[in-house]
Protein backbone atom coordinates (compact mmCIF):
# COMPACT_ATOMS: atom_id res chain seq x y z
CA UNK A 1 0.00 0.00 0.00
CA UNK A 2 2.91 2.35 1.02
CA UNK A 3 4.14 1.44 -2.42
CA UNK A 4 0.93 2.89 -4.49
CA UNK A 5 1.09 5.88 -2.08
CA UNK A 6 4.48 6.78 -3.45
CA UNK A 7 3.32 5.64 -7.11
CA UNK A 8 0.84 8.59 -6.65
CA UNK A 9 3.17 10.73 -4.83
CA UNK A 10 5.27 10.35 -8.16
CA UNK A 11 3.05 10.77 -10.89
CA UNK A 12 2.03 14.03 -9.29
CA UNK A 13 5.30 15.05 -8.56
CA UNK A 14 6.39 14.34 -12.30
CA UNK A 15 2.89 16.53 -13.50
CA UNK A 16 4.15 19.93 -11.31
CA UNK A 17 7.86 19.45 -12.62
CA UNK A 18 5.91 19.67 -16.22
CA UNK A 19 4.10 22.44 -15.57
CA UNK A 20 7.08 24.47 -14.22
CA UNK A 21 8.76 23.81 -16.81
CA UNK A 22 6.21 24.62 -19.25
CA UNK A 23 5.34 27.39 -17.61
CA UNK A 24 8.67 29.45 -17.64
CA UNK A 25 8.01 28.35 -21.69
CA UNK A 26 6.54 31.16 -22.86
CA UNK A 27 9.54 33.88 -21.41
CA UNK A 28 11.83 32.14 -23.92
CA UNK A 29 10.15 32.49 -27.59
CA UNK A 30 7.18 34.31 -28.76
CA UNK A 31 3.79 32.31 -29.68
CA UNK A 32 3.01 32.93 -32.86
CA UNK A 33 -0.04 30.59 -32.83
CA UNK A 34 -3.42 30.41 -35.29
CA UNK A 35 -1.11 29.89 -38.06
CA UNK A 36 -2.14 26.52 -40.08
CA UNK A 37 -0.54 23.77 -39.72
CA UNK A 38 1.68 21.66 -42.21
CA UNK A 39 0.15 18.11 -41.78
CA UNK A 40 -3.46 19.67 -41.26
CA UNK A 41 -5.57 18.00 -44.55
CA UNK A 42 -6.62 20.45 -46.63
CA UNK A 43 -10.08 20.87 -46.27
CA UNK A 44 -12.74 23.03 -47.41
CA UNK A 45 -13.37 26.10 -45.41
CA UNK A 46 -13.97 27.13 -42.63
CA UNK A 47 -11.97 24.17 -41.58
CA UNK A 48 -12.58 23.63 -37.78
CA UNK A 49 -9.76 23.84 -35.11
CA UNK A 50 -11.57 21.39 -32.86
CA UNK A 51 -12.99 18.18 -33.34
CA UNK A 52 -16.81 18.48 -34.58
CA UNK A 53 -20.04 16.61 -34.79
CA UNK A 54 -20.78 15.86 -38.42
CA UNK A 55 -23.13 13.82 -40.81
CA UNK A 56 -22.53 10.30 -40.94
CA UNK A 57 -22.29 11.42 -44.90
CA UNK A 58 -18.84 13.66 -44.00
CA UNK A 59 -17.12 9.99 -43.47
CA UNK A 60 -15.09 8.73 -46.42
CA UNK A 61 -15.43 5.40 -46.42
CA UNK A 62 -12.30 4.53 -48.16
CA UNK A 63 -10.19 6.86 -46.21
CA UNK A 64 -11.38 5.34 -42.87
CA UNK A 65 -11.32 1.54 -44.60
CA UNK A 66 -7.37 2.88 -45.05
CA UNK A 67 -7.13 4.11 -41.41
CA UNK A 68 -8.70 0.98 -39.97
CA UNK A 69 -6.25 -1.16 -41.57
CA UNK A 70 -3.28 1.84 -40.52
CA UNK A 71 -3.97 1.48 -37.00
CA UNK A 72 -4.17 -2.24 -36.80
CA UNK A 73 -0.69 -2.47 -39.06
CA UNK A 74 1.09 0.42 -36.71
CA UNK A 75 -0.43 -1.69 -33.52
CA UNK A 76 1.56 -4.70 -35.12
CA UNK A 77 5.04 -2.89 -34.66
CA UNK A 78 4.96 -3.00 -31.75
CA UNK A 79 3.34 -6.12 -30.47
CA UNK A 80 4.62 -7.87 -32.06
CA UNK A 81 7.15 -6.07 -34.17
CA UNK A 82 9.16 -4.74 -31.78
CA UNK A 83 9.11 -6.77 -29.03
CA UNK A 84 10.46 -9.18 -31.26
CA UNK A 85 13.14 -7.13 -32.89
CA UNK A 86 14.20 -6.46 -29.66
CA UNK A 87 13.76 -9.37 -27.69
CA UNK A 88 15.90 -11.49 -30.47
CA UNK A 89 18.56 -9.32 -29.60
CA UNK A 90 19.20 -9.37 -25.72
CA UNK A 91 20.71 -12.64 -23.91
CA UNK A 92 18.65 -15.93 -23.57
CA UNK A 93 17.76 -14.69 -19.65
CA UNK A 94 16.40 -11.32 -20.41
CA UNK A 95 14.06 -12.44 -23.58
CA UNK A 96 10.77 -12.95 -21.95
CA UNK A 97 11.69 -9.57 -19.58
CA UNK A 98 12.27 -7.68 -23.20
CA UNK A 99 8.98 -8.83 -24.83
CA UNK A 100 6.94 -8.07 -21.63
CA UNK A 101 8.24 -4.40 -21.93
CA UNK A 102 6.54 -3.89 -25.22
CA UNK A 103 3.27 -5.80 -24.10
CA UNK A 104 3.24 -3.94 -21.22
CA UNK A 105 3.64 -0.75 -22.21
CA UNK A 106 0.84 -1.02 -25.00
CA UNK A 107 -1.56 -2.01 -22.43
CA UNK A 108 -0.56 0.70 -20.11
CA UNK A 109 -0.62 3.75 -22.88
CA UNK A 110 -3.79 2.36 -23.65
CA UNK A 111 -5.29 3.37 -20.60
CA UNK A 112 -3.49 6.50 -20.82
CA UNK A 113 -4.85 7.74 -23.69
CA UNK A 114 -8.48 6.76 -22.88
CA UNK A 115 -7.90 9.19 -19.50
CA UNK A 116 -6.16 12.56 -20.95
CA UNK A 117 -3.16 11.61 -23.59
CA UNK A 118 -5.47 11.91 -26.02
CA UNK A 119 -6.88 14.60 -25.21
CA UNK A 120 -3.94 16.62 -24.10
CA UNK A 121 -2.07 15.19 -27.62
CA UNK A 122 -4.89 16.10 -30.05
CA UNK A 123 -7.32 18.90 -28.91
CA UNK A 124 -6.64 22.46 -29.29
CA UNK A 125 -4.77 24.22 -25.42
CA UNK A 126 -5.09 27.55 -24.46
CA UNK A 127 -1.44 28.21 -24.16
CA UNK A 128 0.47 26.73 -27.69
CA UNK A 129 3.34 26.15 -25.06
CA UNK A 130 1.06 23.50 -22.75
CA UNK A 131 -0.55 20.80 -23.33
CA UNK A 132 -4.05 20.44 -25.34
CA UNK A 133 -7.44 20.81 -23.60
CA UNK A 134 -9.70 18.03 -21.69
CA UNK A 135 -12.16 18.01 -24.07
CA UNK A 136 -11.42 14.46 -24.47
CA UNK A 137 -11.15 13.12 -21.03
CA UNK A 138 -11.76 9.58 -20.58
CA UNK A 139 -12.59 10.07 -24.29
CA UNK A 140 -15.73 12.20 -23.12
CA UNK A 141 -17.28 13.92 -26.25
CA UNK A 142 -16.28 11.33 -28.10
CA UNK A 143 -19.47 10.35 -30.17
CA UNK A 144 -21.41 8.13 -32.57
CA UNK A 145 -25.22 8.89 -32.86
CA UNK A 146 -26.84 6.16 -34.09
CA UNK A 147 -30.13 7.73 -34.67
CA UNK A 148 -29.18 11.15 -34.97
CA UNK A 149 -26.97 9.67 -37.78
CA UNK A 150 -24.00 12.29 -36.88
CA UNK A 151 -20.60 11.53 -35.25
CA UNK A 152 -17.60 13.39 -34.31
CA UNK A 153 -14.57 13.73 -36.33
CA UNK A 154 -11.06 14.96 -35.46
CA UNK A 155 -10.45 18.77 -36.95
CA UNK A 156 -6.95 16.80 -37.51
CA UNK A 157 -9.17 14.01 -40.42
CA UNK A 158 -12.20 15.22 -41.38
CA UNK A 159 -13.19 12.31 -43.09
CA UNK A 160 -12.87 9.43 -40.66
CA UNK A 161 -14.28 9.01 -37.55
CA UNK A 162 -12.82 10.60 -34.16
CA UNK A 163 -12.89 7.36 -33.02
CA UNK A 164 -10.68 5.75 -35.76
CA UNK A 165 -8.09 8.46 -35.24
CA UNK A 166 -7.88 8.14 -32.39
CA UNK A 167 -6.75 4.85 -32.41
CA UNK A 168 -4.32 5.32 -34.81
CA UNK A 169 -2.80 8.44 -32.52
CA UNK A 170 -2.60 5.81 -29.42
CA UNK A 171 -0.50 3.28 -31.68
CA UNK A 172 2.15 5.79 -31.85
CA UNK A 173 2.00 6.94 -28.48
CA UNK A 174 2.25 3.26 -27.58
CA UNK A 175 5.37 2.60 -30.07
CA UNK A 176 6.96 5.65 -28.60
CA UNK A 177 8.28 4.67 -24.82
CA UNK A 178 8.05 0.98 -26.21
CA UNK A 179 11.26 2.09 -28.43
CA UNK A 180 13.13 3.77 -25.16
CA UNK A 181 13.06 0.14 -23.76
CA UNK A 182 16.36 -0.86 -26.28
CA UNK A 183 18.30 1.31 -24.54
CA UNK A 184 18.15 0.56 -21.06
CA UNK A 185 17.65 -3.58 -21.71
CA UNK A 186 19.29 -6.02 -19.50
CA UNK A 187 18.94 -4.10 -16.13
CA UNK A 188 15.64 -1.84 -15.22
CA UNK A 189 13.22 -3.09 -12.89
CA UNK A 190 9.72 -3.58 -14.33
CA UNK A 191 8.01 -1.93 -11.91
CA UNK A 192 10.16 0.98 -11.91
CA UNK A 193 9.70 0.59 -16.26
CA UNK A 194 5.48 0.95 -15.85
CA UNK A 195 5.56 4.06 -13.80
CA UNK A 196 8.31 5.37 -16.04
CA UNK A 197 6.51 4.69 -19.11
CA UNK A 198 3.14 6.20 -17.70
CA UNK A 199 4.76 9.32 -16.24
CA UNK A 200 6.47 9.93 -19.82
CA UNK A 201 3.98 8.93 -21.65
CA UNK A 202 1.72 11.95 -20.25
CA UNK A 203 4.43 14.79 -19.56
CA UNK A 204 6.88 14.16 -22.41
CA UNK A 205 4.98 12.38 -25.38
CA UNK A 206 1.86 13.74 -24.90
CA UNK A 207 2.93 17.63 -24.84
CA UNK A 208 5.24 17.14 -28.10
CA UNK A 209 2.72 15.45 -29.98
CA UNK A 210 0.80 18.72 -29.26
CA UNK A 211 3.18 21.34 -30.03
CA UNK A 212 4.54 19.62 -33.42
CA UNK A 213 0.77 17.80 -34.51
CA UNK A 214 -2.13 19.64 -33.25
CA UNK A 215 -2.15 23.07 -35.01
CA UNK A 216 -2.44 25.08 -32.05
CA UNK A 217 0.60 24.24 -31.10
CA UNK A 218 3.71 26.18 -31.15
CA UNK A 219 6.25 23.86 -33.08
CA UNK A 220 3.15 23.66 -35.54
CA UNK A 221 2.70 27.07 -36.06
CA UNK A 222 6.18 27.70 -36.68
CA UNK A 223 5.71 25.47 -39.92
CA UNK A 224 8.16 22.35 -38.45
CA UNK A 225 7.35 19.32 -41.00
CA UNK A 226 7.08 16.02 -39.02
CA UNK A 227 4.63 13.77 -41.71
CA UNK A 228 4.81 10.55 -39.37
CA UNK A 229 6.87 11.29 -36.30
CA UNK A 230 10.32 11.55 -37.17
CA UNK A 231 10.77 14.29 -33.59
CA UNK A 232 7.67 13.32 -31.98
CA UNK A 233 7.84 9.66 -32.09
CA UNK A 234 11.95 8.39 -33.15
CA UNK A 235 13.96 11.63 -31.96
CA UNK A 236 11.62 11.87 -28.76
CA UNK A 237 12.04 8.43 -28.18
CA UNK A 238 15.85 8.06 -28.64
CA UNK A 239 17.31 10.75 -26.71
CA UNK A 240 14.63 9.25 -23.59
CA UNK A 241 16.88 6.23 -23.99
CA UNK A 242 20.02 7.98 -24.04
CA UNK A 243 19.15 9.44 -20.84
CA UNK A 244 18.16 5.97 -19.62
CA UNK A 245 21.34 4.46 -20.46
CA UNK A 246 23.22 7.43 -18.82
CA UNK A 247 21.53 7.49 -15.63
CA UNK A 248 21.23 3.73 -14.89
CA UNK A 249 24.65 2.81 -16.30
CA UNK A 250 26.62 0.20 -18.05
CA UNK A 251 25.08 -3.40 -18.02
CA UNK A 252 27.24 -5.71 -15.79
CA UNK A 253 30.10 -7.07 -17.50
CA UNK A 254 29.84 -4.54 -20.75
CA UNK A 255 31.94 -4.11 -22.56
CA UNK A 256 34.78 -7.12 -21.38
CA UNK A 257 31.65 -10.11 -21.16
CA UNK A 258 30.26 -11.21 -24.42
CA UNK A 259 26.39 -10.43 -24.64
CA UNK A 260 25.51 -12.26 -28.02
CA UNK A 261 21.78 -12.30 -29.34
CA UNK A 262 19.62 -14.65 -27.97
CA UNK A 263 17.69 -15.79 -31.35
CA UNK A 264 18.64 -13.04 -34.77
CA UNK A 265 15.86 -15.19 -36.54
CA UNK A 266 13.36 -12.86 -34.20
CA UNK A 267 15.28 -9.78 -34.75
CA UNK A 268 15.14 -10.40 -38.57
CA UNK A 269 11.09 -11.57 -37.73
CA UNK A 270 10.90 -8.09 -36.11
CA UNK A 271 12.35 -5.84 -38.07
CA UNK A 272 10.15 -7.39 -41.41
CA UNK A 273 7.04 -6.72 -39.34
CA UNK A 274 8.10 -3.38 -38.48
CA UNK A 275 9.09 -2.82 -41.98
CA UNK A 276 5.26 -3.67 -43.18
CA UNK A 277 3.87 -2.15 -40.17
CA UNK A 278 5.30 1.19 -41.10
CA UNK A 279 3.31 1.45 -44.00
CA UNK A 280 0.38 2.09 -42.14
CA UNK A 281 2.35 4.54 -39.75
CA UNK A 282 3.89 6.91 -42.63
CA UNK A 283 1.44 6.22 -45.41
CA UNK A 284 -1.33 5.99 -42.41
CA UNK A 285 -0.37 9.33 -41.68
CA UNK A 286 -1.70 11.20 -44.61
CA UNK A 287 -4.92 10.18 -42.84
CA UNK A 288 -6.73 10.06 -46.34
CA UNK A 289 -6.38 6.68 -48.66
CA UNK A 290 -5.20 9.55 -51.53
CA UNK A 291 -1.96 10.15 -53.70
CA UNK A 292 -0.01 11.43 -50.76
CA UNK A 293 -0.56 8.13 -48.77
CA UNK A 294 0.55 6.37 -52.11
CA UNK A 295 3.77 8.69 -52.21
CA UNK A 296 4.66 8.10 -48.40
CA UNK A 297 4.10 4.29 -49.05
CA UNK A 298 6.88 4.15 -52.01
CA UNK A 299 9.54 6.81 -50.60
CA UNK A 300 9.40 4.70 -47.57
CA UNK A 301 9.49 1.18 -49.44
CA UNK A 302 13.08 2.94 -51.23
CA UNK A 303 14.35 4.59 -48.41
CA UNK A 304 14.49 1.62 -45.83
CA UNK A 305 16.27 -0.43 -48.74
CA UNK A 306 18.77 2.18 -49.46
CA UNK A 307 19.31 2.55 -45.49
CA UNK A 308 19.21 -1.15 -45.38
CA UNK A 309 22.00 -1.59 -48.29
CA UNK A 310 23.67 1.35 -46.87
CA UNK A 311 24.36 -0.05 -43.72
CA UNK A 312 25.48 -3.38 -44.91
CA UNK A 313 27.77 -2.01 -47.09
CA UNK A 314 29.41 0.13 -44.61
CA UNK A 315 29.59 -2.76 -41.96
CA UNK A 316 30.94 -4.68 -44.96
CA UNK A 317 33.50 -2.69 -45.95
CA UNK A 318 34.84 -1.71 -42.17
CA UNK A 319 34.47 -5.14 -40.48
CA UNK A 320 34.95 -7.43 -43.26
CA UNK A 321 30.94 -9.44 -43.37
CA UNK A 322 27.72 -8.26 -44.52
CA UNK A 323 25.63 -9.27 -41.02
CA UNK A 324 22.16 -10.31 -40.92
CA UNK A 325 21.73 -8.08 -37.59
CA UNK A 326 23.12 -4.88 -39.46
CA UNK A 327 21.05 -4.86 -42.87
CA UNK A 328 17.89 -5.38 -40.61
CA UNK A 329 19.19 -2.78 -38.60
CA UNK A 330 19.84 -0.74 -41.51
CA UNK A 331 16.34 -0.81 -42.57
CA UNK A 332 15.01 0.26 -39.44
CA UNK A 333 17.27 2.71 -39.43
CA UNK A 334 15.96 4.00 -43.08
CA UNK A 335 12.10 3.67 -42.19
CA UNK A 336 13.10 6.01 -39.34
CA UNK A 337 14.63 8.82 -41.21
CA UNK A 338 11.83 8.72 -44.00
CA UNK A 339 9.10 8.79 -41.16
CA UNK A 340 9.11 12.85 -41.04
CA UNK A 341 10.07 13.32 -44.78
CA UNK A 342 7.26 10.76 -46.00
CA UNK A 343 4.22 12.87 -47.52
CA UNK A 344 6.59 15.76 -48.23
CA UNK A 345 9.47 13.87 -50.84
CA UNK A 346 9.95 12.39 -54.02
CA UNK A 347 11.90 9.07 -54.91
CA UNK A 348 15.02 10.22 -55.57
CA UNK A 349 15.40 12.33 -51.96
CA UNK A 350 13.98 8.79 -50.45
CA UNK A 351 17.08 7.44 -51.86
CA UNK A 352 19.53 9.59 -50.75
CA UNK A 353 17.62 9.79 -47.17
CA UNK A 354 17.90 6.29 -46.68
CA UNK A 355 21.52 6.14 -47.75
CA UNK A 356 22.68 8.57 -45.24
CA UNK A 357 20.52 7.19 -42.50
CA UNK A 358 21.92 3.75 -43.37
CA UNK A 359 25.74 4.43 -43.45
CA UNK A 360 25.71 7.52 -40.30
CA UNK A 361 23.25 5.03 -37.86
CA UNK A 362 26.26 2.03 -38.57
CA UNK A 363 28.69 4.59 -37.29
CA UNK A 364 26.47 5.96 -34.74
CA UNK A 365 25.73 2.42 -33.40
CA UNK A 366 28.99 1.19 -33.95
CA UNK A 367 31.98 3.53 -33.49
CA UNK A 368 30.43 6.73 -31.25
CA UNK A 369 29.32 4.44 -29.08
CA UNK A 370 32.23 3.11 -28.41
CA UNK A 371 33.99 6.16 -28.54
CA UNK A 372 32.01 8.35 -26.16
CA UNK A 373 31.53 4.69 -23.85
CA UNK A 374 27.94 4.86 -22.90
CA UNK A 375 25.82 1.46 -23.06
CA UNK A 376 22.63 1.85 -24.87
CA UNK A 377 22.16 -1.35 -25.10
CA UNK A 378 19.95 -1.89 -28.26
CA UNK A 379 20.47 1.35 -29.88
CA UNK A 380 17.56 2.94 -29.44
CA UNK A 381 19.67 6.32 -29.46
CA UNK A 382 22.17 5.64 -31.88
CA UNK A 383 19.34 4.30 -34.71
CA UNK A 384 16.36 6.37 -33.95
CA UNK A 385 17.29 9.70 -32.04
CA UNK A 386 20.36 9.49 -34.77
CA UNK A 387 17.83 8.34 -37.51
CA UNK A 388 15.19 10.55 -36.47
CA UNK A 389 17.66 13.96 -36.49
CA UNK A 390 18.86 13.21 -40.27
CA UNK A 391 15.17 12.64 -41.42
CA UNK A 392 13.94 15.91 -39.57
CA UNK A 393 16.42 18.42 -41.17
CA UNK A 394 16.54 16.54 -44.69
CA UNK A 395 13.07 17.04 -44.80
CA UNK A 396 13.70 20.72 -44.60
CA UNK A 397 16.30 20.03 -47.44
CA UNK A 398 14.45 17.87 -49.72
CA UNK A 399 10.60 18.95 -49.17
CA UNK A 400 8.70 19.00 -52.15
CA UNK A 401 6.06 21.68 -52.46
CA UNK A 402 4.50 20.12 -55.34
CA UNK A 403 4.25 17.16 -53.47
CA UNK A 404 3.19 18.48 -49.82
CA UNK A 405 2.14 21.76 -50.43
CA UNK A 406 4.77 23.42 -47.99
CA UNK A 407 8.18 24.36 -48.33
CA UNK A 408 10.73 22.75 -45.79
CA UNK A 409 13.11 24.85 -44.14
CA UNK A 410 16.46 23.54 -42.13
CA UNK A 411 16.00 25.84 -40.20
CA UNK A 412 12.63 25.75 -39.16
CA UNK A 413 13.21 21.67 -39.04
CA UNK A 414 16.19 22.89 -36.12
CA UNK A 415 13.20 24.11 -34.21
CA UNK A 416 11.64 20.66 -34.02
CA UNK A 417 15.03 19.13 -33.34
CA UNK A 418 16.36 20.99 -30.82
CA UNK A 419 13.42 21.72 -28.68
CA UNK A 420 12.54 17.48 -28.92
CA UNK A 421 16.40 16.68 -27.88
CA UNK A 422 16.68 19.41 -24.90
CA UNK A 423 12.87 18.80 -23.36
CA UNK A 424 13.17 15.38 -23.68
CA UNK A 425 16.35 14.66 -22.25
CA UNK A 426 15.79 17.04 -19.40
CA UNK A 427 12.22 15.59 -18.49
CA UNK A 428 13.21 11.85 -19.03
CA UNK A 429 16.02 12.74 -17.09
CA UNK A 430 13.75 14.21 -14.28
CA UNK A 431 11.38 11.56 -14.17
CA UNK A 432 14.49 8.76 -13.89
CA UNK A 433 16.12 10.68 -11.25
CA UNK A 434 13.03 10.87 -9.21
CA UNK A 435 12.50 6.91 -9.53
CA UNK A 436 16.04 6.42 -9.01
CA UNK A 437 16.54 8.00 -5.59
CA UNK A 438 12.88 6.35 -4.47
CA UNK A 439 12.54 3.25 -5.38
CA UNK A 440 15.31 2.77 -7.41
CA UNK A 441 15.66 1.93 -11.41
CA UNK A 442 17.74 -1.13 -11.56
CA UNK A 443 17.68 -4.38 -10.39
CA UNK A 444 20.36 -5.64 -8.10
CA UNK A 445 23.93 -7.06 -9.01
CA UNK A 446 22.61 -10.60 -8.30
CA UNK A 447 19.29 -10.48 -9.78
CA UNK A 448 21.12 -8.94 -13.07
CA UNK A 449 23.14 -11.85 -13.18
CA UNK A 450 20.29 -14.12 -13.12
CA UNK A 451 18.71 -12.56 -15.59
CA UNK A 452 15.21 -10.44 -15.64
CA UNK A 453 13.05 -13.21 -16.88
CA UNK A 454 13.57 -15.25 -13.56
CA UNK A 455 13.90 -12.00 -11.44
CA UNK A 456 11.57 -9.65 -12.61
CA UNK A 457 8.67 -12.29 -13.49
CA UNK A 458 9.82 -15.87 -12.37
CA UNK A 459 9.84 -17.32 -15.77
CA UNK A 460 12.46 -18.75 -18.27
CA UNK A 461 12.45 -20.46 -21.83
CA UNK A 462 14.41 -23.58 -23.01
CA UNK B 1 19.10 -59.18 -6.94
CA UNK B 2 21.73 -61.82 -6.73
CA UNK B 3 22.37 -62.61 -10.16
CA UNK B 4 25.75 -63.27 -11.78
CA UNK B 5 27.03 -62.73 -14.65
CA UNK B 6 27.10 -65.58 -16.75
CA UNK B 7 30.15 -67.10 -18.66
CA UNK B 8 28.99 -64.98 -21.83
CA UNK B 9 28.67 -61.60 -19.75
CA UNK B 10 32.40 -62.17 -19.27
CA UNK B 11 33.43 -60.94 -22.42
CA UNK B 12 35.60 -57.69 -22.62
CA UNK B 13 33.80 -54.59 -23.55
CA UNK B 14 34.57 -51.41 -24.65
CA UNK B 15 33.18 -47.66 -24.44
CA UNK B 16 33.55 -45.31 -27.67
CA UNK B 17 33.30 -41.65 -27.10
CA UNK B 18 34.09 -39.82 -30.20
CA UNK B 19 34.24 -36.12 -30.45
CA UNK B 20 33.16 -35.25 -34.18
CA UNK B 21 32.52 -32.66 -36.16
CA UNK B 22 28.03 -31.92 -36.40
CA UNK B 23 27.53 -32.13 -39.57
CA UNK B 24 29.42 -35.45 -40.05
CA UNK B 25 26.73 -37.25 -37.50
CA UNK B 26 24.97 -39.00 -40.39
CA UNK B 27 27.48 -40.42 -42.07
CA UNK B 28 28.93 -41.71 -39.07
CA UNK B 29 25.77 -43.21 -37.74
CA UNK B 30 25.53 -44.48 -40.95
CA UNK B 31 29.12 -46.34 -41.21
CA UNK B 32 28.73 -47.62 -37.25
CA UNK B 33 25.34 -49.67 -37.96
CA UNK B 34 27.23 -50.92 -41.35
CA UNK B 35 29.59 -52.94 -38.65
CA UNK B 36 26.89 -54.09 -36.35
CA UNK B 37 26.83 -50.84 -33.94
CA UNK B 38 23.32 -51.47 -32.19
CA UNK B 39 23.01 -48.14 -30.52
CA UNK B 40 24.63 -44.96 -29.89
CA UNK B 41 24.01 -41.60 -27.40
CA UNK B 42 24.30 -38.46 -29.42
CA UNK B 43 25.19 -35.16 -27.01
CA UNK B 44 25.38 -31.38 -28.28
CA UNK B 45 29.02 -30.06 -26.57
CA UNK B 46 31.29 -27.61 -27.12
CA UNK B 47 34.95 -27.04 -26.45
CA UNK B 48 38.17 -26.27 -27.98
CA UNK B 49 41.44 -28.29 -29.42
CA UNK B 50 43.69 -27.46 -31.87
CA UNK B 51 40.79 -25.98 -34.14
CA UNK B 52 40.56 -21.99 -33.24
CA UNK B 53 37.34 -20.52 -32.35
CA UNK B 54 35.86 -17.99 -34.42
CA UNK B 55 34.92 -14.16 -33.80
CA UNK B 56 31.41 -12.51 -33.95
CA UNK B 57 30.55 -9.34 -34.44
CA UNK B 58 26.73 -7.65 -33.45
CA UNK B 59 26.96 -3.90 -34.21
CA UNK B 60 30.47 -3.44 -34.10
CA UNK B 61 31.03 -5.51 -31.10
CA UNK B 62 33.29 -8.16 -31.48
CA UNK B 63 32.95 -11.18 -29.09
CA UNK B 64 35.91 -14.48 -29.39
CA UNK B 65 34.15 -17.61 -29.58
CA UNK B 66 36.97 -19.79 -28.15
CA UNK B 67 34.68 -22.77 -27.78
CA UNK B 68 33.54 -24.60 -30.86
CA UNK B 69 30.44 -26.60 -31.29
CA UNK B 70 31.09 -30.23 -31.27
CA UNK B 71 28.67 -33.47 -31.67
CA UNK B 72 29.98 -36.41 -28.94
CA UNK B 73 28.82 -39.75 -29.34
CA UNK B 74 28.67 -42.71 -27.06
CA UNK B 75 29.25 -46.19 -28.36
CA UNK B 76 29.63 -49.69 -26.04
CA UNK B 77 30.36 -52.61 -27.80
CA UNK B 78 32.06 -56.16 -27.45
CA UNK B 79 35.51 -56.09 -27.81
CA UNK B 80 35.84 -58.31 -31.30
CA UNK B 81 34.05 -55.29 -32.20
CA UNK B 82 36.01 -51.86 -31.22
CA UNK B 83 38.46 -52.18 -33.88
CA UNK B 84 35.90 -52.09 -36.40
CA UNK B 85 33.66 -48.77 -35.39
CA UNK B 86 37.30 -47.31 -34.75
CA UNK B 87 37.48 -47.55 -38.15
CA UNK B 88 34.54 -46.53 -39.74
CA UNK B 89 34.20 -43.64 -37.15
CA UNK B 90 37.74 -42.41 -38.28
CA UNK B 91 36.53 -42.72 -42.04
CA UNK B 92 33.30 -41.21 -41.92
CA UNK B 93 34.03 -38.27 -40.12
CA UNK B 94 37.35 -37.38 -41.60
CA UNK B 95 37.42 -34.02 -43.71
CA UNK B 96 41.40 -34.11 -43.26
CA UNK B 97 41.05 -30.87 -41.85
CA UNK B 98 42.25 -29.26 -38.42
CA UNK B 99 38.86 -29.83 -35.83
CA UNK B 100 37.92 -33.14 -37.05
CA UNK B 101 37.53 -34.14 -33.45
CA UNK B 102 38.95 -37.13 -31.72
CA UNK B 103 38.09 -41.08 -30.22
CA UNK B 104 38.78 -42.36 -26.90
CA UNK B 105 38.37 -45.81 -26.10
CA UNK B 106 37.82 -46.98 -22.55
CA UNK B 107 37.55 -50.53 -21.13
CA UNK B 108 34.14 -50.59 -19.60
CA UNK B 109 33.04 -53.03 -16.45
CA UNK B 110 29.39 -53.67 -16.63
CA UNK B 111 26.67 -53.27 -18.96
CA UNK B 112 22.64 -53.85 -18.06
CA UNK B 113 19.88 -53.49 -19.36
CA UNK B 114 17.30 -51.92 -17.70
CA UNK B 115 14.26 -53.54 -19.09
CA UNK B 116 15.10 -56.75 -18.63
CA UNK B 117 18.48 -56.98 -16.13
CA UNK B 118 20.58 -58.71 -18.62
CA UNK B 119 24.16 -57.98 -17.97
CA UNK B 120 27.18 -56.85 -20.43
CA UNK B 121 27.27 -58.40 -24.13
CA UNK B 122 23.85 -59.60 -23.80
CA UNK B 123 22.89 -56.34 -22.75
CA UNK B 124 25.02 -54.30 -25.52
Amino acid sequence: MTKLSRLACLGLLALSVHTVWADDAPATATPTASAPSAVAPAAAPPAPTEPVLVGFDKINSGDTAWMLTSTALVLMMTIPGLALFYGGMVRKKNVLATLMQSFAITCVVTILWWVIGYSWAFTPGTNPYLVGGTSRALLGGMLYQHDAMKLTVSHLGLTVPETVYAMFQLTFAIITPALICGSFADRMKFSSMLIFMAVWSLVVYSPIAHWVWEPSGWLAAKGVLDFAGGTVVHINAGIAGLASCLIMGKRLGYPKEAMPPYNLTYTVIGASLLWVGWFGFNAGSAVASDGRAGMAMLATQIATASAALGWMFAEWISKGKPSVLGIASGAVAGLVAITPASGFVGPSASVIIGVVAGVVCFLSATSLKSALGYDDSLDAFGVHCVGGIIGALLTGVFASKEISGSDGSVLTQLWGVGTTLIYGFTVSSIILKIIDVTIGLRVTEEQEREGLDISQHGERIE
Amino acid sequence: MSKTNTGEGCQKMKLITAIIKPFKLDDVRKAISDVGVQGVTVTEVRGFGRQRGHTEIYRGAEYAVEFVPKTKIEIAVADPLAEQVIEAITKSAQTGKVGDGKIFVFDLAQVVRIRTGERDASAI
